[in-house]
Parts: C-alpha cells; sequence; structure tokens
C-alpha cells in the first residue's frame, strides 16, 4: 500500500449465484484512492460500478451476491476479512455513502434532524444535544438553508435536490475518509446538478476526504475528478487522469462514450450511440467482452482476453490495439 | 409548524411533527361517512361498555322468573331472557366481554405475528422456509376448527377460547408483515441506513417495522371484527364463556329454545354482535383509505 492512498482494491470479484451458475459482475478491479482525490468510476447501466461501491462497503445483497476474491485495503486492514461489527463501526464514520435516489434514500417516517443525529450516535459517544448542533453545522455546511428548521422537518417536505444535501451531510457529518457517491446527480435537474457538484468538490477540499464517484455522465466526470477509470461489463477496461481520457481516448469503448455526450459548438445530425447493449453478465465466456460492439474487432479480440497494460505513466488500457503496437515496437 | 417553534427542545418538536402525519390521517379519515359511522358505533360500544356498571338499569344476574321472557317493554327495553333477566343489562355487559377478547386477541396475535413475520422477511433463506411453512400448516385448517381444537386441548372457558383467537390470527399478520418486510428491505433508505453503520437489529425494529405499521392498523381492525365472531361462535358452541357471563355468542346459544315464543332473547344479542362486527369493518376501511401512501402527495 503506498504511503498517499487510503483506499487500496486489488483483483476485486463479486459474483451473483443464480440457480447454482456463478455469474461474475465485478471481475478483478483493481485501483487505488489517493487521500484527498476524486476519481470517477464510468461506465454504461450494468458494468459492475455499483456492484463496486457495495462490494466495498460490504453491503453487496446476500444471496444472491458474493464478494468472492480480492483486497480492499483501509488502514492497512482487508475490508472483505475483518468482522461485520468491525466493518459496522468503519461504515458511515470511515467510509460512507451516499446513493442515487434521494427521493426514496431517507425514512419517511423520521425527520431530517432524528436521522442525522442518529447517523452521528451511531459512531459517537455523544450527547443528544452535541449531536443536534452537529448536524445543524452540517446541514449549514452543505448549503441549506434555514437549518434549524428543517431539523424538525420530514423527507417529504424537501425537494430532491434539498434531500441529497441532507444525504450529503448525514454522509459527511463523521467525517470519512472516503466517500463513495452511487450517481449522487442522476436523479438530479442540471442546474441543482452542478450545485451538488460543487458542494461535492468544496467539501473535498474543505475536509480533505476522499470521493469516488459513480456515474455514467461525462459530464459530471469533467467537472470534478481528477482521474477515471472506465469499467465495461465488470472489468476496467481503462484509467487515466481526466485530461487523457477526454483528450487521449485509447479504448475503442471509451471513444464512443466520449463521442456520445452532445456538443454544443459541433451539431450533428443524430448523435453517436455505441451499437448493441451491455452484455448479460456472464454471457462472454472468452475473448474481450466488447469484442461484439467494438469497429477495429480482430480476431484475436474473440480468442484471448487482453490484459490491462500501462501504454503511458498512469495511462492503462485494456486493448489488443495498444498491446499490437507495444509489441511492435 | 417547525418555524414556529424553533426554541423548542427536539424530542417535543419531533413528536408534534409525528403528531401532524395523524392529523392528515385524521382529516381524509373524516371525510368518508361510512368510516365516521363505523367509528361512533365503535365508540359508543366502547363508553358501554366501559361504564356498563353505571348505565345498566339490572345486574348481569339478577333473575327474576315472575318476569320470564317479557317482551320489549318501557321497564325492560330490550325484553327479559328465560331467568327473567334484563336483557339491555346483559347485552351492555356483554359489550366488556366481546370487546376485551377482541381487543386483547388481535393485539396478542399482532405482537406474535409481527415478531415471526418480521424474522421471516428480513433473514430469509431457513428462517422464512421455517416460519412460512409453519403459518401455511396452520392455515391449511379452517380457523374456527382449529380455534375448537384448541379450546378442546386446553379447556374450555373465556380465557382459553381467547388464547385460540389469538393463536388462529397469528399466521395471517405474520404473512401481512412478512410481505412488507421485504418489500421494505429493498427500500434505498435501508440500504442508506446499514451504509451509515447501524445494527440488524435498530433497522428491523425502528425503520422497517414503524413503515409497515399502516397496514396492521388496518388488518388490526378488520380482525378485531372477527376475533368478536370468533368468541361468540365459541360461545355458542359452548367452549367460551361459561354462565352466567353475559357473553353475547351464549346468550344467542341460551335463547335458540325460544326462538318462536320470545324472538326478541335471540334477536338483541344478535344485533349487538353485528352492529359492533359492522362498526369494526366500516372503520377498518375508512383506516386503509386514510392510511394508504398512495392518498399522501
Amino acid at each position: 500500500m503506498s504511503e498517499s492512498s487510503v483506499l487500496q482494491v486489488n483483483g476485486l470479484k463479486t459474483s451473483f449465484f443464480m440457480d447454482k451458475t456463478e455469474v461474475p459482475a465485478v471481475d478483478h478491479v483493481d485501483f487505488d484512492l489517493k487521500q484527498g482525490e476524486i476519481i470517477a468510476i464510468v461506465g454504461e447501466s450494468g458494468c459492475g460500478k455499483s456492484v463496486t461501491s457495495l462490494s466495498i462497503m460490504g453491503l453487496v445483497p446476500h444471496p444472491p451476491g458474493k464478494v468472492v476474491g480480492g483486497e480492499v485495503f483501509f488502514n492497512d486492514e482487508d475490508l472483505l476479512k475483518v468482522s461485520e461489527s468491525k466493518m459496522r463501526d468503519i461504515r458511515g464514520n470511515e467510509i460512507a455513502m451516499i446513493f442515487q435516489e434521494p427521493m426514496t434514500s431517507l425514512n419517511p417516517l423520521f425527520t431530517i434532524g432524528n436521522q442525522i443525529t442518529e447517523a452521528i450516535l451511531i459512531h459517537r459517544k455523544w450527547s443528544k444535544k452535541q449531536a443536534k448542533a452537529k448536524a445543524i453545522e452540517y446541514l449549514k455546511l452543505v448549503g441549506l438553508p434555514r437549518a434549524e428548521a428543517l431539523m424538525n422537518e420530514y423527507p417529504h417536505q424537501l425537494s430532491g435536490g434539498m434531500r441529497q444535501r441532507v444525504m450529503i451531510a448525514m454522509a459527511m457529518v463523521c467525517e470519512p475518509k472516503v466517500l463513495i457517491a452511487d450517481e449522487p446527480t442522476t436523479a438530479l435537474d442540471v442546474t441543482i446538478q452542478s450545485q451538488i457538484l460543487a458542494l461535492m468538490k468544496r467539501l473535498n477540499q474543505k475536509l480533505n476526504t476522499s470521493i469516488i464517484l459513480i456515474t455514467h455522465d461525462l459530464g459530471v466526470v469533467s467537472e470534478i475528478c481528477e482521474r477515471v477509470i472506465v469499467m465495461y461489463a465488470g472489468k476496467i477496461v481503462e484509467e487515466a487522469d481526466v485530461k487523457t481520457i477526454f483528450e487521449h481516448p485509447e479504448h475503442p469503448y471509451t471513444k464512443g462514450l466520449i463521442q456520445s455526450v452532445p456538443d454544443i459548438r459541433n451539431k450533428k445530425e443524430r448523435l453517436y450511440s455505441i451499437p448493441g447493449n451491455v452484455p448479460i453478465p456472464g454471457s462472454i465466456k472468452k475473448g474481450c467482452r466488447f469484442a461484439d460492439r467494438c469497429e477495429f474487432v480482430m480476431d484475436r479480440c474473440r480468442e484471448k482476453t487482453p490484459e490491462l497494460i500501462s501504454i503511458e505513466g498512469d495511462h492503462k488500457v485494456r486493448c489488443f490495439l495498444h498491446q499490437e503496437s507495444e509489441e511492435q515496437n | 409548524m417547525a418555524e414556529l417553534a424553533p426554541n423548542k427542545a427536539p424530542e417535543t418538536a419531533i413528536r408534534g411533527a409525528r403528531f401532524l402525519l395523524w392529523l392528515e390521517a385524521w382529516k381524509s379519515f373524516k371525510k368518508n361517512k361510512l368510516a365516521v359511522v363505523g367509528l361512533i358505533i365503535v365508540l359508543i360500544f366502547v363508553f358501554l361498555a366501559v361504564f356498563a356498571p353505571v348505565i345498566t338499569p339490572e345486574g348481569i344476574n339478577e333473575q327474576k322468573l315472575a318476569e320470564r321472557l317479557q317482551p320489549p317493554s318501557s321497564e325492560h327495553w330490550l325484553g327479559t331472557d328465560d331467568f327473567g333477566r334484563d336483557i339491555l343489562s346483559r347485552i351492555i355487559h356483554g359489550a366488556r366481554i366481546s370487546l376485551w377478547v377482541g381487543f386483547v386477541s388481535v393485539i396478542g396475535s399482532i405482537v406474535v405475528g409481527c415478531f415471526l413475520g418480521i424474522l421471516a422477511g428480513y433473514y430469509g433463506r431457513w428462517v422464512d422456509t421455517l416460519i412460512s411453512r409453519f403459518f401455511d400448516i396452520m392455515l391449511a385448517f379452517p380457523s374456527m376448527l382449529l380455534a375448537i381444537a384448541i379450546v378442546a386441548v386446553l379447556g374450555p372457558s373465556l380465557r382459553n377460547a381467547l388464547i385460540a383467537i389469538a393463536i388462529i390470527n397469528v399466521p395471517n399478520f405474520g404473512r401481512l408483515i412478512r410481505s412488507k418486510v421485504l418489500s421494505i428491505k429493498q427500500e434505498e433508505y435501508i440500504t442508506a441506513a446499514k451504509a451509515i453503520g447501524m445494527r440488524d437489529r435498530r433497522i428491523l425494529f425502528h425503520h422497517i417495522l414503524p413503515n409497515s405499521m399502516a397496514p396492521i392498523i388496518v388488518q388490526g381492525t378488520l380482525a378485531i371484527a372477527t376475533a368478536i365472531i370468533e368468541a361468540a361462535a365459541l360461545g355458542f358452541l359452548g367452549l367460551g364463556a361459561e354462565p352466567p357471563t353475559p357473553e353475547w355468542g351464549k346468550m344467542l346459544a341460551d335463547s335458540k329454545d325460544y326462538l318462536v315464543q320470545a324472538p326478541w332473547t335471540m334477536f338483541f344479542p344478535g344485533i349487538a354482535i353485528m352492529l359492533t362486527v359492522l362498526g369494526f369493518n366500516l372503520m377498518g376501511d375508512g383506516l386503509r383509505d386514510a392510511l394508504d401512501p398512495r392518498m399522501k402527495n
């Protein structure tokens, strides 16, 4: 584990077991997260982004899901091996998570104040009064007006954007080292999206929290992230800093993703889309999982699975197009 | 409301806000006229039951053989039975028994049913299989037959009839809460609760249970009605209250020999059963609409 990383994922493999057959949803994923860094995990629906985050949190629904291999190092401990009670101490306290649907992530029966103070009191032996003061402080920190009054309001009285701010306040209130944000802006409209992203960036700078942002929206990525991991069908296909990903994407899938983002300066008749869909997990037994949708597909792509290789510094890509050029050199 | 009381202690304010939630339900309940009629009927019977000794003209067992089998008159509003006892007084005292049996047996069923149902729904796998099959086995018997069998084992008495009724209603509540737990545990706020490091027990009792209460309240109200009928049926069969307890079903059974001579002896206890059951059913239907989350915004 390098000096500055807070979280290191090695060879993480999570499978779902359906009728005795093993369906890998996340397949040998490695990455590390540095102190204060914001990384993005990008990919289409069903490519294993959310399962990766749930695996780190130890919240994969079981059955049918199970983490079958790999290591998740946090504070020199493998989170996949620690006891459930130890894991409970880490969740929310050291690694927190926010979810896609702010409308349903809060318990409808309890007030905002009730839920945030509860989150504090799980991990801190504070008095109710202290917890309440802290909750109000964090509601203010996430930019919610009239924080004191909000403490006594119910989730249904708040808008989606406000609820997502509450979720962020709740996640940050114990000052975790790592925040996993699973599509935090997908359910929000665009103006609120950018406010929430700006808020996350601000919290990241202020509290030095590392953030893993899971998204399918490249616009979100370009706004706040430093490093991008592109996932496809459970595997990492490309990893690079945000500038490189947008300027020199190397994997055909990344290229496709970037081309599918509408660009106002360059009005085309029709927006590009990658043909086909993400393969059903487990349906591809051999070869590159993107082969069927790739415009540069070669025979060997269907035979062997390419390795994730480094092509320039931190820029890694999993594609034979680049392995070939290396071999030729 | 919160703006009006920013300086209140958080606990009182939270309780106040929860009170508001019930106020909403009450407002929508009030709009349903039939439900209000049901509520009024139930309240009347509750009132009669609570103040029975004060308001009844006679005691439950004041036998006046000279006045036996008298038709309704200004002296005995609902007539007298074969021992010359005032039927009105006995019905009012009977309300105590029926409501007591109804409430207590249903509360018993809810407590046991919720506990088993929550375990089955939340933990799943073999726990679920075990509990659900147990419910299936119980539901395979006609409920009345099962109640009779249980009373036969325990011995006939009002208390044992109550226990039997509570037992036969357990699977209904258990299944209801199990299905509710199954859907609620998929909710994102439960995952979110886990993600802040909450314990299973706290999630179960503080987050899942309160969220599954609405259908339980509705089902509970309706179940009180059935429990009253079942208690009356057991009483009618001689498996419930012992004489001279003025249990409505028992009163029906005792008066069946005089059906032709003195139909009021049978008619009025029957009306009393019908009215309470109707009251609880109307109220339950109203509650279902009032507590339905789809009716809220």
